[in-house]
């Protein structure tokens, strides 16, 4: 599917993206939140952009882990440690290849939102992030179960489900994060970090 | 004598509430991590990691957040520590730290702080007739 030098060009774009969508994801977490999505997940992958040509030469599982340390450390808000620790789980779960598989990448998403779980104590229709992640990983195991291996075939399914996720979260009251606070306030609006998963798992399909 | 940690999103919150707490325990050992390196609202991973390092001793080191990543970049410094001395408390922020540094500063091992720090999460601050 991709190799670990396909893996730092895709970081690349994926830090483009956040910083494009900077001001975007500022303002729904300004709607519902603390008003700082945007702005840390531009700091975190600016951090991650400075990181990137001395990881040119690892593996993907080490490029991943460090690619979420630097989030934890430089993001700022839950997005920190909440991607920081997708990222690890991530890079754990896929290890020391240069080379990965559509089935690489599953089992790294995979473990990516058990990590999320775990770090946020949370779950799917609690209108954070899991409500794109959790669809798109389901989205994307169906495509496979069904005889498709096409890797930008089944990416697109994902990312085409982490977008109706994302326009579920606005029928759903956050029972999480800062959000959480608003209560009904938060109905009709989309979660950020949902989004910007979104933006993150498009833009990996759309660098393949 | 037990250290302890103020987390918080604010600076000068974090700030504020050390200062609190030396009115009534002027010779605990406290640190507060507030806020970005900048001075702007969020939690640092370096910050917090720095504060533990600043207040440890081997009696173990208390921390208190104010709220979410607060409590989760405390969660993950806590995990490359690996220490059953170095713990969170899930505690009102104010009144705990009021508590575990008089507590810290009489000498208090780890275990009695902590069992003050439940018991003040219900606490009344009045009572309703």
């Amino acid at each position: 599917m991709v190799d670990n030098k396909k893996i730092i060009e895709i970081l690349h774009s994926i830090a483009t993206v956040i910083e494009e969508n900077n001001s975007f994801l500022t303002e729904l977490d300004n709607v519902i939140g603390d008003g700082d999505h945007g702005i840390n997940m531009a700091r975190g992958f600016t951090e991650v952009e400075k990181k990137m040509d001395t990881l040119a030469d690892k593996d993907i599982g080490a490029i991943l882990k460090s690619v979420g340390m630097t989030l934890v450390s430089t993001v700022g808000g839950a997005s920190g440690p909440l991607y920081g620790t997708a990222f690890m789980k991530a890079g754990t779960a896929i290890g020391a290849k240069t080379d990965m598989t559509i089935d690489d990448f599953i089992a790294g998403l995979n473990a990516a939102i058990d990590g999320v779980k775990m770090r946020g104590h949370s779950t799917t229709e609690e209108k954070t992030m899991l409500d794109a992640m959790v669809p798109a990983l389901n989205a994307m195991k169906d495509t496979i179960s069904a005889g498709q291996r096409d890797t930008s075939l089944v990416l697109s399914t994902g990312v085409a489900a982490a977008k109706s996720g994302v326009e579920h979260t606005k029928d759903l009251i956050a029972t999480k994060g800062r959000a959480s606070y608003l209560g009904e306030r938060s109905l009709g609006h989309q979660d950020p970090g949902a989004t910007s998963f979104t933006l993150i798992l498009e833009t990996i399909c759309n660098n393949l | 004598m037990v250290g302890i940690v103020i987390v918080s999103h604010s600076k000068k919150l974090a700030e504020s509430i050390l200062e609190m707490t030396k009115v009534m325990a002027p010779n605990a050992s406290v640190c507060a991590a507030g806020g970005l390196d900048d001075g702007s609202f969020g939690t640092s991973y370096e910050k917090i990691k720095n504060a533990i390092e600043t207040v440890y001793s081997p009696d173990g080191v208390v921390i208190l957040m104010d709220l979410g990543s607060a409590v989760m970049t405390t969660e993950m410094v806590l995990e490359e520590y690996e220490s059953d001395k170095v713990v969170m408390a899930d505690a009102p922020v104010v009144e705990g730290a009021i508590i575990a540094t008089v507590y810290a500063e009489q000498e208090k091992s780890l275990a009695e702080i902590l069992v003050e720090l439940q018991n003040v999460r219900s606490t009344p601050k009045f009572t309703c007739d």
